[in-house]
């Protein structure tokens, strides 16, 4: 956490990898994080802190989970970042950015989307902090998430639909980019996770941990030690990187990154589609968006169509110091498949009374498949509650299988 | 204003002399738009329209330093089966005389051959005769591998000057450039557009000290903005989007190769007609030409 990697990179990680018309607007915000984020310069940080606990609503909890403690036969504590202000841990990240983006002069934000929870949480900051917001948001995604993109238009922001590729997440961030490229004077680009370039990864992971940072002090007061295992899920990695940054140094603490398996880790390279999200686990090492990371592709470097139940997870990169851990050996990068996400997500429905994010429910179905491995005490980030996935839930439930699942076929085509 | 017939930096002498008398044109394509033998016939027409260099675009699933038209041929040439491989048969198979530069995107340069790093890309661009790389997301910072490699190899590297792009920055990338140095008329991403930004002249005043030629690209599209860009001094205009469009709208209408070729010759003839007109302007301030 306290490391700041000055130069951006993570070991062979990281870098700048954006084209020249970006690199001023870079080393404008790298001098921006440094001062006002590293430093506290004019306040920033108090500012921040306590805009997150009033517009917020920190510190979440971290609550005893008691019937999957009993279903595990060990202590299971849940960090409640759905209960922050827009149901994910998103709004950390954004309410920081906005922020900064304000403290430098800056006078209009963009921001891409994938599952619309960065989008719904970057609208929001704008809302709050009287700054003019668009949203470049996929439109398989768009079709996927509509109450995030209602969401997005009752707080003021502009949802701008992008059409190339499939879609989703990867082609968001690339449009957003030439936005940022076109109006980059007077423009911020809000990136949504650990991704991009320096210094984004690390400036998103300090706006994130205070996620570990509350946990860490919660989990001692509860237990008086610290847990054995940190479970979150990984997409581009900022509720990971979030949920890690303040346990990295403690080594007896295992961290467990999990990544959607989605149908299948097999990769049709003739297609160009990998049907899973899975770049720590499968990923090679090259560059996307700005940094050097672990990314889906095919052996000639172009990239793929990742896939993902879970429209939050679907990337085909994943932050770069991220990938650091897993070489380190530091975090353990695992994952879990389409189906096993979608059991969890209804286990925990109704064992706990939580609706969980899809994404969320990833980091739940690998505690299902490996909690021997995982000792006495063990934290499972929610990054976010599951209302926006509704739909999706009701359509992939009804082509399964599903012990814990209830009947929802009345509810098939929509509400 | 340096003498541009002395371009002590080119490491590529082909790519030096191509600027060395007169305006340079360099147009760009990408290679298989929209399939691989059309593509050659196009890149022909291109020469035998006045190009003096050809960019040659390998394209890449993540474009980002590309507008609309651009990405749209990028889909096309890869549905149409182009690849890092296919590529260099490409300009293999190319019966052109004039010097080739590669554009394309960092990630495909370092993931080509058995070892990861730039190097193996650079010595096969090398055997095929390619002249030099334009690597649009791949800034001054990072560029010491490919840097290398383009010299052990003997060929230019071209970075890509913005607007927004001053003092130091300036600086460290005219220090690394060679062949010649892509000046970005205007903010934002590559597309043809109806007027010609003040933009331009700001940036070439920036790099008038400098011995390299300007090559000013993004949003040229008719020969009379090539005409007011090489008045103002540039020594060379880059022009994509305006050629694409005419493959584009080629694929889409089903026309013959033939007549797409043809207009392709005829857009490239008005630009370079422009850019001549434009040098004839400035000859009185120009020395030794």
């Amino acid at each position: 956490m306290t490391q700041t990697y000055a130069d951006g990179k993570f070991g062979e990680y990281g870098g700048q990898y954006v084209p020249e018309a970006l690199m001023p607007a870079i080393e404008e915000l790298t001098d921006a994080y440094q001062r006002y984020v590293l430093e506290n310069e004019d306040g920033f940080m108090d500012d921040f802190r306590a805009r997150l606990r009033d517009f917020g609503g920190r510190p979440t909890p971290t609550q005893y989970a008691e019937r999957l403690s009993e279903r595990y036969d060990r202590e299971v504590y849940l960090k409640r970042e759905d209960l922050l202000h827009g149901g994910a841990h998103k709004l950390n990240n954004a309410l920081g950015q906005v922020l900064l983006a304000k403290y430098m002069g800056k006078e209009r934000i963009v921001a891409e989307t994938g599952a619309g929870q960065h989008g719904t949480a970057t609208a929001m900051a704008a809302a709050h902090l009287d700054m003019p917001c668009e949203i470049y948001m996929g439109e398989t995604d768009i079709n996927r998430q509509r109450p995030n993109v209602f969401r997005m238009r009752l707080n003021g922001s502009e949802v701008n639909p992008v059409t190339t590729g499939r879609g989703t997440l990867k082609e968001a961030i690339s449009e957003t980019m030439r936005d940022w490229a076109t109006n980059v004077e007077d423009t911020h680009y809000v990136i949504g996770s650990v991704v991009g370039p320096h210094p984004f990864p690390a400036m998103v992971r300090d706006f994130q941990a205070v996620i570990s940072e509350e946990a860490r002090r919660q989990v001692r007061e509860k237990t008086g030690g610290l847990p054995d295992s940190v479970l979150a899920c990984a997409g581009g990695g900022s509720n990971t990187m979030g949920a890690f940054a303040n346990f990295v140094d403690d080594e007896g603490v295992g961290l467990y990154a999990v990544e959607a398996g989605g149908s299948s880790l097999d990769v049709d390279e003739e297609a160009g589609v990998a049907p899973n999200s899975a770049s720590l686990s499968t990923g090679e090492e090259g560059v996307l968006h700005g940094a050097r990371t672990k990314i889906l592709q095919d052996t000639d470097g172009q990239i793929m169509e990742s896939h993902s139940v879970s429209a939050g997870l679907d990337y085909a990169g994943v932050g770069p110091e991220l990938a650091r851990l897993v070489d380190d050996g530091r975090v353990n990068a695992v994952n879990v498949d389409d189906d096993g996400a979608l059991e969890a997500f209804h286990r925990l429905s109704q064992l706990e009374g939580i609706i969980p994010a899809l994404e969320s429910a990833h980091a739940f179905g690998y505690l299902e498949e490996n909690y021997d491995d995982l000792g006495d005490v063990v934290l499972v980030n929610v990054s976010g509650r599951g209302d926006k996935d509704l739909e999706t839930v009701i359509e992939e439930t009804e082509k399964r299988d599903i012990d814990a699942a209830p009947s929802l076929a009345e509810f098939s085509g929509g509400f | 204003m340096g003498d541009e017939s002395e371009n002590t930096t080119a490491a590529n002498p082909e790519l030096a002399a191509a600027f060395a008398d007169g305006p340079a044109f360099v147009p760009y394509l990408a290679a298989g738009d929209p399939d691989y033998e059309s593509s050659l016939q196009y890149v022909e027409a291109l020469e035998r329209g006045g190009a003096d260099v050809i960019e040659l675009g390998l394209p890449f699933s993540e474009p980002i330093a590309e507008g609309p038209t651009i990405q749209s041929a990028v889909v096309r040439a890869l549905e149409g089966g182009m690849t890092p491989d296919r590529f260099f048969e490409f300009v293999e198979d190319l019966a052109v005389d004039v010097p080739l530069v590669c554009m394309t995107y960092y990630n495909l340069i370092y993931q080509y051959g058995d070892e990861p790093g730039p190097r193996p890309f650079v010595e096969r661009a090398a055997e095929v005769g390619l002249s030099g790389f334009v690597v649009p997301d791949l800034p001054a910072e990072e560029a010491d591998p490919l840097r290398e490699a383009c010299d052990e190899f003997g060929l230019d590297l071209v970075f890509i000057v913005a607007p927004t792009t001053r003092g130091e920055r300036l600086e460290r990338i005219m220090s690394q450039v060679s062949g010649y140095v892509y000046v970005q008329a205007r903010l934002g991403v590559t597309g043809a557009q109806d007027d010609v930004s003040g933009q331009t002249e700001q940036s070439l005043d920036r790099l008038a000290d400098y011995d390299v030629p300007k090559a000013v690209g993004f949003g040229i599209k008719t020969g009379e903005h090539a005409e007011r860009i090489v008045a103002g001094g540039a020594d060379g205009i880059i022009v994509g989007s305006a050629l694409v469009d005419i493959v584009a709208d080629g694929a889409k209408d089903g026309e013959s190769a033939d007549a797409v070729a043809e207009r392709l010759e005829s857009k490239a003839r008005e630009l370079k007609q422009g850019a001549l007109r434009g040098y004839d302007q400035r000859v009185p301030q120009a020395e030794g030409k």
